[in-house]
């Protein structure tokens, strides 16, 4: 009987194809949606999963995310060091002055400043030019969403100067940051330069970037530097999860998300639990005749879920499909880039319109077992 | 008139059969003790003004509704003793249907249509539409059996119909108003396949119908009214 309910349900084109529409736009939309979400709250620790040269974040207790960050004293970097099992530890400025260039563009922009003598934090991943280079007076690293940013239409190219609290720096690499939170451009340049960007001769040691000794991990360690210095140490994903905690709670960001993922899943499942539904009621006849027939009713409703998973299948492919095929193109435009359809995503959405072609097969099902199948003499 | 069937050949028997609909003020009483027979190897017709329970009681033969009152008896066996599951599967082996309205699935062809029963059987879906071609050949359906029912006129709708009823070999067929939506000339050469190809020596067959054109079909003819079978004329 498989057959004959694939053929109920593809007999009637108009509404075969709206229901795969209504599967395949909510799955689109939620998906859409999601990631997006997720994209967005990952790049609240852009920078964070950037530095791959330290696995510990040490900060101020009073540093709750990335973006905002008390003073760490000179003298913590010694009282770091000396917890055992610190392999090396680093300093880490962070800054947000403006960058001008000569044309006299202008942008705020995430200052990173590193250890001068080991460069540990540089950008690894370099589109232009190297990070090595950072030793050279005066230089800089640059993002390219951040390049685009001050030089929009022009081609990359190293050389070129920008003005920060009146230093002059050069360009000498261009990297494939993660992108930002807030679409400010990520450069780094060594520590004893980077602090002179802000025009405070005051400590702006933000971070402490810390690498445990073999046979110690990462946790391990953090206990250890907190127990030992009263700082704030975590790991990077620690670090990562804190700065989306962060604004989970902090801004209405999860609420805007919330709403527009539950009014998806809401026309979601209203229309495609509504069509479904409309789709067996009109159907009654024909189930009304197979009863009468002597088909069970179990077999009706196999043949229902049937109709049900399938329609919700082939809707989630295309659904899917156009989600892959968003984020496939914005994932690789500037502002939106690094935002993909994660897997986690896509199955989650599965698994929810599972349940909502679940869940409208279940009310019309309900109408197949109570009707009478002397009804088709009517 | 013609002596009362013996019982060895009865297929169908009712007795003071009662059907009610429905409670309290709004409680009507449809058969209002019905008796009636069907023999097999006879083609049976019901008949009767609208409204008197001529639907109502081929439902409670095939058991599709529940009797109020009273005993139906399919092959001796009775039906009301059996469970739910066990009468959905006496009907499935047992009986075939012909509808005023065809009922066929818009979305099967012909000979898928005709199969349904066979596949509802647990048949493999070749085989069982192998088997409802054949049948559709022999009702003279041949070059349509692959299309779909709405590339087919109201008799070949129903001569599909009528394979449908057939093709599961069943010991009984119940008909209600075969030929009430066919034009007199259909409506006769679907009752003259009916008669020839339904009527079976181990099979009765059930017609309901108010088209006293085609009675010169029947070897019996119940008279229904009011709830209640009044006489039952022996033809042939
Ligand atoms: N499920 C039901 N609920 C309530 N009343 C019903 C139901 N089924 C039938 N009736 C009533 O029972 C009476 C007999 O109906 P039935 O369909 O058996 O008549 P019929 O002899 O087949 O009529 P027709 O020739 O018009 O088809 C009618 O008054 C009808 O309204
Ligand atoms: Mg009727």
């Amino acid at each position: 009987m498989n057959f004959v309910a694939l053929r109920m349900l593809t007999g009637d084109r108009a509404k075969y194809l709206g229901l795969i529409f209504a599967i395949a736009f909510s799955t689109f939309l939620l998906e859409n949606q999601t990631s997006i979400f997720a994209g967005i709250m990952k790049r609240t620790g852009s920078q964070i999963a950037d530095v791959i040269d330290a696995n510990i974040w040490v900060m101020d207790p009073a540093t709750r995310y990335f973006e905002e960050t008390k003073a760490l004293k000179d003298t913590d970097l010694l009282r770091v060091r000396g917890v055992t099992g610190v392999d090396y530890a680093v300093r880490l400025f962070k800054g947000q002055p403006v960058a001008r260039t000569p044309k006299g563009n202008f942008s705020a922009a995430i200052v990173m400043g590193i250890d001068d003598a080991t460069l540990i934090g540089a950008p690894r991943k370099m589109i232009l030019g190297s990070w090595e280079r950072l030793r050279e007076p005066q230089s800089i690293v640059i993002d390219r969403g951040g390049y685009q940013l001050l030089f929009p239409g022009e081609p990359y190219q190293l050389g070129r100067t920008l003005e920060m609290n009146d230093h002059l720096v050069k360009i000498v690499g261009i990297s494939d940051a993660k992108a930002p939170f807030a679409s400010f451009p990520i450069i780094h340049a060594r520590y004893s330069e980077a602090v002179n960007f802000l025009g405070r001769e005051r400590s702006q040691m933000a971070f402490v970037l810390a690498r445990p000794v073999a046979g110690v991990t990462p946790e391990e360690l953090t206990k250890r530097i907190e127990a030992a210095t009263g700082l704030k140490a975590r790991t990077t994903d620690q670090f990562r999860w804190d700065c989306i905690n962060y604004y989970l709670e902090n801004t209405g960001i999860p609420v805007n998300f919330g709403i527009t993922i539950a009014i998806a899943l809401i026309v979601g499942l209203v229309v495609s639990g509504q069509t479904f539904y409309l789709f067996t009621v009109e159907n009654l006849k024909q189930f009304g005749a197979l009863k009468a027939i002597g088909v069970t009713n179990w077999r009706l409703v196999g043949m229902i879920l049937l109709q049900a998973v399938t329609v919700g299948f082939i809707g989630y492919a295309f659904g899917t499909g156009m989600g892959a095929a968003f984020f496939e193109f914005f994932g690789r435009q500037i502002a939106t880039r690094g935002i993909i359809l994660m897997w986690q995503n896509a199955v989650g959405v599965g698994v929810l319109m599972f349940l909502v072609v679940i869940g409208a097969s279940l009310l019309s099902i309900r109408r197949v077992l109570v009707l009478e199948p002397a009804t088709v003499f009517r | 008139m013609n002596a009362q069937p013996t019982s060895q050949t009865a297929a169908v028997r009712c007795r003071s059969v009662h059907k009610h609909f429905g409670q309290g003020d709004n409680r009507i009483h449809v058969l209002r003790g019905v008796d009636f027979e069907a023999n097999r190897g006879q083609l049976s017709f019901l008949v009767g003004p609208s409204g008197c329970g001529k639907t109502t009681l081929i439902s409670v033969i095939a058991g599709l509704l529940d009797t109020t009152d009273g005993k139906v008896e399919l092959f001796g066996e009775n039906t009301e003793d059996m469970g739910a599951e066990q009468r959905i599967l006496f009907r499935r082996r047992n009986l075939g249907f012909v509808f005023q309205q065809y009922n066929l699935l818009p979305a099967l062809t012909a000979a898928e249509n005709a199969a349904v029963p066979l596949l509802a059987a647990g048949v493999k879906r070749q085989e069982a539409v192998d088997r409802a071609t054949d049948l559709l050949v022999k009702l003279g359906l041949e070059s349509r059996a692959r299309e779909l029912p709405n590339k087919l006129s109201g008799g070949q709708q129903q001569r599909v119909a009528l394979a449908r009823a057939l093709v599961h070999e069943p010991r009984l067929i119940v008909c209600d108003e075969p030929t009430a939506a066919l034009d007199h000339a259909t409506g006769e050469a679907v009752m003259e396949l009916l008669a020839g190809s339904a009527v079976h020596p181990e099979r009765a067959v059930i017609v309901v119908t108010h088209d006293n054109r085609v009675f010169h079909f029947a070897d019996t003819i119940a008279h229904m009214d009011d709830g209640r079978i009044h006489r039952t004329e022996h033809r042939n």
